[in-house]
């Protein structure tokens, strides 16, 4: 090799170490920066304001899969999430299971009749601590200060699933196939997503932004309460306060925001 | 240097046209995931990783076990290594390349991939193993390569090679520990959640790189004039034989704590693994071969009269390396996620179209690895006469 040519190549290595590094210094920066993108976001007016979202279910007052069935129909349909067929690409937001799934480890060998046949409702916890949040590696999916949504970033993903295995409650999705064709009624209010990517329930927060309560409570009949959980005086600390609740997997330290009253 | 992988025999043409045949086999049914989506796998909502993933877990530990003959040599001054060194760390590019390979045909937008370098995220796991695999890679392709060369022209090697050689020894120990901690840091997947998850990862992989390196060896002397040499292969052979003992005993050390503790989370997987869970026990079979394939290793390594005869050696390595495959690039993911976090089952069994790109993927590694083995191979012809 001549002088030249190994001269170029050095000059070629310097400068893309040089490229490479300062994203990598960007990302440690970040966290002072953090707080001033975050001002410079304009709220609407009307907006719904929190600083840590959460849901109480009353389970009691679902007594069949019927009884959920608008719930995760009007969620799903104002979502663009789309109905597959095969069991294996199935995308789900919300959805009623048994009381041994929602809560595996807490199911006692003999239980109350009325739970054991009672539908549980289920969706992402926006974990005050996500795992799935620590597990992404490209910031895809990540925690709002502003409202402690557990937010996804269509765009950015990259489909590596790893937050699927980072969730322990089995609340995302990934889009194994171009979900538009099997879109029922397409919301053109809310992005469709495109094959290649991880999706799960962002807490209605299109609706919060516009000072509407999420589609699922919505449609709930007031089964479903939600509020602020660092406020004494909101629905769900009311709830939560007089009620008997517990969380899904509380011991692995998730810190889920939907709270069972059971 | 690189010519040299350009001339050789009708055989060595013959194997590397067959190779070549299967990566384009492979590519064409990455063409079609590409435009259909992941959905022509056997994966699903519930079991997110499988093939791929297990592959690409089990070729990190083939890549860092080809720091076993570096080491000796290096840190040791073990002198027989020298002659196979070269192997290593071709071994490791090759098992890398397959490594880096099996994550991107794993991406759901594989087009997104630099996103992990523009949005770097020191927080993920999946950051770091981005990091020290490509790393690893570059050490390995600097080190060898210069190293050879050095060789080749008949003087020692650069000095500024030192430290990375010295580096690139923890190095290979990191790989496979953040490869590991992809897995056991997951809360909620009790059948990874163990401590003992990245010693286990790196006892298999210091017996599966090895064995496969054993082979390459056997196969090197019959087809070149370069003979990779006897103590090297014993030598070899005994670290092979450690190392899968370590990885059983790792794998005795789990069971009894599962099994004693009778925790239902962690019992289940390895329950629906070995006997199966409610019905279902697909890889039943898979891991009980596993298990005889790794014990029948044990065997015929450790014993002194089967491991010095190098055609019952052989078998002992195949057994191994498939052994060690079956465990970590079968049983391990998708055990890890049957049951469901909700416990429900929904097993799952690679497609045909997901196994046609995998094989494309190691083909392309043997490419890569043979090509690299005969540029080594004729140079040692070459400084020899």
């Amino acid at each position: 090799m001549d002088s030249s040519r190994r001269r170029v190549l050095q000059l070629l290595g310097v400068s893309a170490l040089a490229l490479t590094t300062k994203p990598v210094f960007n990302a440690f920066a970040k966290q002072e920066q953090a707080a001033e993108t975050e001002a410079a976001f304009k709220d609407g007016k009307k907006s719904l304001k929190a600083k840590q979202w959460a849901m109480v279910i009353d389970t009691r007052k679902f007594e069949s899969e019927a009884d959920l069935e608008p719930l995760a129909e009007v969620c799903h349909k104002i979502h663009n999430v789309p109905h597959l067929q095969n069991k294996r690409h199935e995308i789900k937001w919300i959805w009623g299971t048994h009381y041994h799934n929602a809560f595996p480890g807490k199911a006692a060998r003999f239980l109350q009749e009325s739970v054991e046949h009672r539908p549980f409702l289920v969706l992402c916890n926006h974990c005050e601590n996500p795992p799935c949040v620590r597990a992404c590696p490209t910031n895809a999916t990540f925690k709002r200060d502003a409202d402690g949504i557990v937010f996804m970033d269509f765009h950015r993903c990259i489909g590596c699933r790893f937050c699927m295995a980072a969730c322990p409650f089995g609340a995302r999705s990934f889009n194994y196939r171009d979900p538009r064709p099997f879109i029922g009624e397409t919301n053109k209010e809310f992005p469709t997503r495109m094959k290649g990517v991880v999706e799960k329930c962002n807490f209605c927060a299109e609706r919060l932004a516009v000072g509407q309560l999420p589609a699922c409570v919505e449609a709930s009949n007031g089964a479903l309460a939600f509020g602020d959980l660092y406020d004494p005086a909101s629905e769900v600390r009311k709830l939560i306060r007089t009620n008997y609740t517990i969380r899904r997997k509380q011991t692995l330290g998730t810190e889920p925001s939907v709270y069972y009253i059971v | 240097m690189l010519e040299l992988a350009l001339k050789g025999g009708k055989k060595y043409y013959g194997w590397m046209t067959f190779l070549m045949v299967i990566v384009g086999i492979g590519f064409l049914f990455y063409l079609r995931q590409l435009d259909f989506g992941l959905g022509i796998t056997g994966l699903s909502r519930d079991v997110s990783w499988g093939f791929y993933i297990a592959n690409f877990t089990f070729l990190v530990g083939v890549a860092a076990g080809g720091v076993m003959v570096v080491l000796p040599y290096y840190l040791h001054d073990y002198k027989a290594f020298g002659k196979v060194t070269i192997l290593g760390e071709f071994l490791a590019i090759s098992s890398v390349l397959m490594c880096v390979t099996f994550i991107l045909v794993d991406l759901g937008q594989p087009m997104r991939i630099m996103n992990v370098f523009l949005y770097p995220t020191p927080g993920s796991v999946l950051f770091w193993d981005t990091i020290v695999l490509n790393g690893y890679l570059f050490l390995n392709i600097i080190i060898g390569w210069n190293v050879l060369e050095a060789e080749r022209n008949g003087v020692h090697y650069q000095k500024w090679l030192k430290p990375l050689i010295y580096i690139s020894i923890p190095w290979a120990v990191s790989i496979h520990t953040v490869t590991a901690y992809l897995y056991c840091g997951l809360p909620g997947r009790g059948f990874w959640m163990t401590a003992i998850l990245a010693p286990r990862f790196l006892a298999s992989a210091f017996a599966a790189g090895p064995a496969l390196l054993i082979l390459c060896c056997l196969i090197i002397r019959r087809v070149s004039n370069f003979d990779p040499g006897r103590e090297q292969i014993q030598s070899l052979a005994k670290i092979v034989a450690y190392a899968i003992c370590i990885n059983v005993f790792f794998f005795v050390c789990e069971v009894f704590v599962v099994f004693y503790s009778q925790i239902p989370e962690h019992m289940d997987h390895i329950k629906y693994l070995f006997v199966g869970l409610h019905g279902h026990g697909a890889y039943v079979p898979w891991m009980w071969a596993s298990m005889i394939l790794m014990l029948v290793g044990i065997i015929l390594t450790v014993n002194p009269i089967t491991r010095k005869n190098e055609g019952v050696l052989a078998v002992a390595c195949v057994a191994i390396f498939l052994g060690t495959w079956i465990d970590k690039g079968l049983g391990m993911i998708a055990g890890g996620f049957t049951p469901s976090p909700l416990h429900e089952i929904n097993e799952y069994i690679p497609s045909l179209p997901e196994i046609g790109i995998a094989l494309g993927v190691w083909a392309m590694g043997f490419l890569v690895m043979t090509a690299l083995f005969k540029i080594a191979v004729s140079v040692k012809e070459e400084v020899r006469g």
